[in-house]
């Protein structure tokens, strides 16, 4: 009797403590969504169309620390006063918020292009939008591998 | 951050007229994401750099918005098409209000 009130407790105490490593799991910030990068990108431009092609994404295929994603976008265009990159805004499918960056660019660049570093919390596709002067969007996309989140984590 | 970060940046002085230069910026800022939180549980509120902005000669030419996604010590590089010699000034925006500027002259021949 005394042998099975002591299992009895231990079968307890396994399960507070499965209980409390759910909890645990449950109480981590929540991760943006494909849904919310389409929500974010909604907000900027409606429900306009977007064109492939012309935005090339220089990311590493596996990151190894997410803490320091490169990244490099360009955008291919004459850059001139008449036909030039406006915007490009990238965003992360993965991260607790959608946005990482907005670029404005000028003609005064001469090129549509820009690197930076960025946080990734996991491994996640990477969204880039272009708007062009004349009012046309371009959408591209990468996956990353992250190894190690860089979130908070 | 006690100290006031300073951005560092590196282009060339000199560029003939039509060329395209390449500008690279770093800044020393912790990008604390607002997404941590500390040993007692609270969260470390967000205090990130959250826009840096490049003009040349005082014409806008390349801005760049940030978020919390942005890695800390935020580097930063863009193009620049010389056609006159002049002076950059480079901001970069603090979420509380500060700015931090640093200027580079630039010769094109």
């Amino acid at each position: 009797m005394s042998f099975m009130s002591s299992e009895q407790s231990r079968r307890d105490a396994f399960k507070l403590a499965g209980l409390a490593g759910l909890s645990l799991l449950v109480a981590s910030p929540a991760l943006a969504t494909p849904e919310e990068v389409a929500s974010a990108i909604g907000k900027a431009y409606g429900d306009r169309k977007f064109a492939s092609g012309k935005i090339k994404m220089d990311v590493p295929e596996i990151a190894e620390n997410g803490l320091v994603v490169p990244i490099n976008v360009e955008v291919e265009s004459p850059m001139t006063d008449a036909d030039y990159v406006k915007a490009v805004h990238v965003y992360a499918e993965g991260n607790p918020l959608p946005n990482v960056i907005s670029y404005k660019f000028t003609p005064a660049c001469g090129k549509a292009s820009a690197s930076a570093r960025m946080r990734l919390a996991q491994t996640q596709d990477v969204v880039c939008v272009a708007e062009m002067s004349d009012g046309s969007l371009y959408k591209a996309k990468a996956t990353i591998k992250v190894t190690i989140g860089g979130c908070g984590g | 951050m006690s100290t006031k970060p300073i951005g560092k940046v590196r282009l060339q002085s000199q560029a003939k007229a039509g060329e395209i230069i390449e500008v690279k910026t770093l800044i020393a800022h912790e990008m604390e994401s607002g997404q941590r939180k500390d040993a007692s549980g609270q969260v470390i509120p967000r205090k990130i750099i959250n826009r840096f902005t490049a003009a040349f000669n005082g014409k806008p030419v390349f801005e760049a918005e940030w978020y919390p996604s942005v890695s800390s010590n935020p580097y930063q590089s863009f193009f620049f098409k010389a056609v006159e010699s002049g002076e950059f000034a480079f901001t970069w925006k603090d979420d509380d209000g500060s700015e931090y500027v640093t200027k580079s002259k630039l010769t094109v021949a």
